[in-house]
């Protein structure tokens, strides 16, 4: 088992710490709350996605203790960071880029069949 | 686990045989919750993943829809959590000093803050259920299509059932942590049960974090 030793026995992280952290959480999610009755357009979920992301990363650096972990845990975390990712992109970039006849649920919506041999909206302009 | 009887100095009652010291075998302990942590993001991901797929071909009947939640159960719920968080990292913190009573009396207030919210959520439920928002033949939605909004609400009960599931599980193993605390299980030396308890319910409340705007928030000002 490679675990990197750290130099200290104990990560004891000062209790001011949590409070501060508490705190912080808080005022986001009341911010996140307000934020949300104003009209921005789609930056309200740009806005409410940023916020969420700040909280997560606050919980997970200081009251899951990341920030003083050894490098492996970081490497872990940032590999299921990376996978998700990997989830969420290509995933995305498929639905994204095609048109909304393809989805499974809007072909049952969809008044008009789809021709025996379809093409792709997109590709006859 | 054979425990050596003779030097309890030479070797900690609860250091393993296989693990050089007492402090690479919480290591390994945190490393390991994290593995399964790491399943459980793309656990939770999958669901995300097809909410993104289906928000973003039906945009209208989604933000109807979700404005039909309960924000403030919701809001209130998120300060529970982070609360229940901030009680858990304080018992972890005890914990580590040896601090007994402390440590007892953090986890209690992390296990009453969780099932508060799981009461609040199912109060959330029948105010959903008596507001003919349960997918199925029962379900009534105004001023959109019904079929697109009850999608919403069918990934709303299946994300937040499965994030109260976690909760379930979350607070009966606190029971247990909490019993080893009460006899006295830890110390400054061992208290990687407590630690690792800790990383679950943590990511339990980030998963929180993350839903709350996405079925609560994001289309509000609709």
């Amino acid at each position: 088992m490679a675990i990197e030793h750290t130099e200290t026995t104990e990560h004891v992280v000062p209790k001011r710490v949590y409070y501060t952290i508490f705190v912080i959480l808080m005022v986001m999610t009341y911010t996140t709350v307000q934020v949300a009755y104003f009209d921005l357009g789609r930056f309200n979920a740009v806005a409410a996605l940023l916020i969420a992301f700040f909280k997560a990363s606050l919980v997970v650096l200081f009251f899951m203790h990341v920030k003083y972990a050894p490098k492996l845990i970081k490497l872990f975390v940032l590999g299921g960071l990376f996978w998700l990712a990997i989830m969420l992109g290509i995933t995305m970039t498929d639905y994204m880029t095609r048109t909304p006849q393809e989805f499974p649920m809007s072909r049952v919506n969809t008044v008009q069949p789809l021709p025996a041999a379809h093409v792709p909206t997109a590709l006859l302009g | 686990m054979s425990e050596i009887a003779t030097s309890e100095a030479a070797h900690p009652a609860h250091l393993q045989h296989h693990f050089d010291s007492l402090q690479e075998q919480s290591q390994v302990a945190s490393l390991g919750m994290w593995v399964f942590l790491v399943t459980e993001i793309l656990f939770f991901g999958g669901m995300f993943t097809s909410y993104l797929v289906y928000r973003s071909t039906y945009p209208d009947a989604f933000a109807i829809a979700s404005k039909h939640t309960v924000i403030l159960i919701g809001a209130v719920n998120t300060a529970v959590l982070i609360t229940s968080s901030l009680t858990m990292a304080l018992a972890v913190f005890a914990s580590s000093e040896g601090n007994r009573k402390s440590t007892v009396n953090f986890l209690t207030a992390t296990w009453v803050l969780g099932f508060t919210f799981l009461v609040l959520k199912g109060i959330e439920y029948t105010i959903d259920f008596h507001e003919h928002l349960v997918p199925g033949a029962g379900f009534q939605m105004a001023g959109t299509n019904p079929g697109h909004a009850e999608l919403f609400f069918s990934l709303y009960f299946i994300m937040t059932g499965i994030h109260a599931l976690h909760m379930i599980i979350g607070l009966s193993v606190l029971l247990v942590i909490l019993y080893m605390a009460r006899r006295g299980d830890f110390s400054p030396e061992y208290h990687s049960p407590v630690e690792v308890m800790g990383l679950y319910w943590h990511f339990v409340d980030i998963i929180w974090i993350f839903l709350f705007p996405l079925l609560y928030l994001i289309d509000r000002h609709r």
